[in-house]
């Protein structure tokens, strides 16, 4: 039967400051789990920085490799028997390592993040770094990232003075070539980029022909899959082949099981949605005692329990759809504040937004759903 | 001809508690209700005047002996059955039992959502036109809490009216009201009920309203003591029973 009446709405909203009490504490839990979801979403993120970056389809690695801060060297050779598969365009190496970079103001150390690249093949999507990639073809030119801790030194600043900066990485002096915009990583707080030849000039026991990392690009229109399976079918099992959406995977996998990120984070929202509910709980709880007389009362008269359950039920429905609108928006303004203080790369996406409503959806239905052994007390015999 | 019986009830005993506390609240009751008869039914605290009248309503499980109301008999019956009693009957509760996040059209709108396929515009109609009938036609947008105890008592009966109850059933209707205003209400009831033809069970210690019943009756201790009819005779109507819809 379709009810004229809009009962649950008439009650909700004929207490204004009740309700809006109640929406903000709704609000609150969907920014609670907004903003857990968005940093642990952001940190993963920050952890492939590098990969989504790279400019090819398909990606080489050894076997033994488990993360970019844990990288097994294999042979060149392999990228080369690659390149010879159909459909490949073209093949570029990447060497990958960590050193200490010596801060020039203060001549502290820290652990710098090292990639050696072809200058004449394009690696990287950073337009930046495309802008100086033949300053890096002189011996010991790197390329600096921007967005690495301040504790590296005021680099990116005395750069863009026009100054000489110079320092020493590993024991050896290199000069700042130019600068990028990366950001930092759980493995990396610092990035710099240089040639191949650069590269095994710094890490002097690594050796030439041995890389990290092996790039395959393919042909505009080729289909991925076909030469991900030719490869895996004919390259020997000492390398290991993927798509780039995988080795993005390979390294948030690593982060996940590795570290406690997932857990906290997880148990972060956890909490958000258990405040959620204690929330609405409260709120229908109460609505319910208050109007336990008029629900006898439609008892009395004939409606049924279905009725007043359904009625409950939608309430906790409004609560939620009102609660979430405000908690998004609030959120979109969140998101933008801490992006520009952690630079961590920390957005809305659809997903999140679609995951948090269902969220705050499923919450309220729990507390409807505890609230609603109240109504079943009332009694129409009690109200004579 | 005398007319249908609306209720017969027939040796009904009734129970609170179980084991040791189980106490006896009514024994062996028996009368009846016709159509169209005004009935007022009096009796100290206690006296188990409430229990009988929610189990005339439907709203308690009859526990021993027959009580048939619009022909059902109400001892065993199922939720739905008693959910369908229900609809037929109008209540008036000693506090006015309003919604109070609805207006008073809304009220009493309220009572007619259960009933037929009604449009809603025509629900609408029906409950601005009996308002009007209890005197409040320009406090249809009113909400309870604006309204008098005794106006509020007037939209409770046009809520139990709306809807054509074949039997209405009143706790106290007047305990919250002062003279004047209880009498107003409790002809009001009267007048309104004879037009529809519709009997009317009233609970009451108000002495000041006895004269608009066609029969009183008391209890006491859970005993139907005494059956009087006042002097008005019992009006006969020829509105038939209706089978429960």
């Amino acid at each position: 039967m379709i009810y004229a009446i809009p009962l649950a709405w008439l009650q909700l909203t004929r207490r204004k400051s009740r309700l809006i009490i109640a929406l903000a504490g709704i609000a609150f839990a969907v920014i609670l789990m907004f903003m857990q979801l968005g940093f642990s979403d952001a940190l993963y993120d920050s952890n492939v920085r590098v990969h989504s970056q790279l400019q090819g389809e398909i990606v080489l690695i050894s076997p033994q490799s488990i993360a970019l801060s844990g990288l097994k060297s294999f042979s060149q050779r392999r990228l080369y028997q690659a390149a010879g598969f159909e459909g490949v365009k073209s093949v570029s190496p990447l060497y990958l390592d960590f050193a200490f970079w010596e801060n020039p103001e203060n001549h502290s150390s820290r652990g710098i993040m090292v990639i050696g690249i072809d200058p004449d093949d394009k690696v990287f999507g950073l337009p930046e770094l495309q802008q100086n990639i033949n300053k890096i073809k002189y011996p010991d030119v790197v390329l600096f990232d921007q967005d690495s801790r301040p504790e590296f030194g005021p680099i990116a600043a005395e750069f863009n003075q026009g100054k000489l900066v110079d320092t020493e990485v590993g024991g050896r002096r290199i000069i700042i070539g130019g600068l990028f915009k990366l950001g930092t990583s759980f493995a990396a707080n610092g990035t710099m980029i240089t040639s191949d030849l650069n590269f095994l000039r710094l890490f002097t026991r690594r050796q030439e022909g041995l890389i990290d990392v092996g790039l395959v690009t393919l042909k505009p229109g080729t289909n991925v899959e076909k030469v991900l399976q030719a490869l895996r079918a004919n390259l020997p099992n000492d390398v290991r082949v993927l798509s780039k959406q995988e080795f993005i995977q390979f390294e948030k996998t690593y982060w996940k099981s590795s570290t406690a990120i997932g857990f906290i984070f997880a148990l972060g929202t956890t909490m958000g949605f258990m405040v959620g509910a204690v929330i609405v709980y409260q709120i229908l709880y109460s609505d319910v005692s208050d109007h336990l007389m008029e629900y006898a009362t439609l008892k009395a008269m004939g409606y049924k329990n279905s009725y007043l359950v359904s009625l409950v039920f939608q309430e906790a429905a409004i609560l939620s759809v009102l609660g979430y609108i405000p908690g998004f928006a609030l959120c979109l303004g969140l998101y933008d504040l801490t992006r520009n203080a952690t630079l961590l790369p920390i957005s809305m996406t659809f997903s999140r937004g679609l995951m948090v409503i269902i969220l705050a959806i499923v919450m309220c239905c729990i507390s409807g759903a505890i609230a609603i052994r109240k109504v079943q007390s009332a009694n129409p015999a009690d109200i004579f | 001809m005398r007319s249908h019986s609306v209720i017969t009830i027939n040796q009904v005993n009734h129970y609170y508690g179980s084991g040791k506390l189980r106490k006896q609240i009514l024994f062996e009751v028996s009368t009846e209700i016709r159509a169209g008869e005004v009935v007022i039914m009096m009796g100290p605290s206690g006296s188990g005047k409430t229990t009988l009248l929610t189990l005339i309503g439907a709203l308690r499980a009859t526990q021993e002996g027959s009580l048939k109301v619009f022909g059902h008999e109400l001892n065993g019956a199922s939720e739905n059955l008693l959910v369908r009693v229900r609809h037929n009957i109008g209540y008036i509760f000693q506090a006015h039992n309003l919604l109070n996040s609805l207006t008073t059209r809304q009220n009493v709108q309220m009572s007619l959502e259960l009933h037929e396929k009604l449009p809603l515009s025509m629900r609408q109609q029906k409950s601005e036109a009996m308002l009007e009938a209890v005197g409040l036609g320009k406090q249809i947008h009113a909400y309870p809490d604006e309204l008098s105890g005794g106006q509020k008592q007037r939209v409770a009966i046009a809520r139990a009216l709306v809807s054509h109850p074949k039997l209405i059933l009143a706790d106290e209707p007047t305990a919250a009201l002062d003279k004047k205003s209880g009498r107003d209400v409790v002809e009001l009831m009267q007048q309104l009920a004879k037009q529809q033809g519709c009997s009317i069970l009233i609970v009451t210690h108000d002495n000041r309203i006895l004269d608009i019943a066609d029969r009183l009756i008391h209890m006491e201790d859970g005993w139907l003591t005494s059956v009087e009819n006042t002097n008005r005779n019992i009006e006969e109507t020829t509105r038939p029973l209706l089978p429960v819809s």
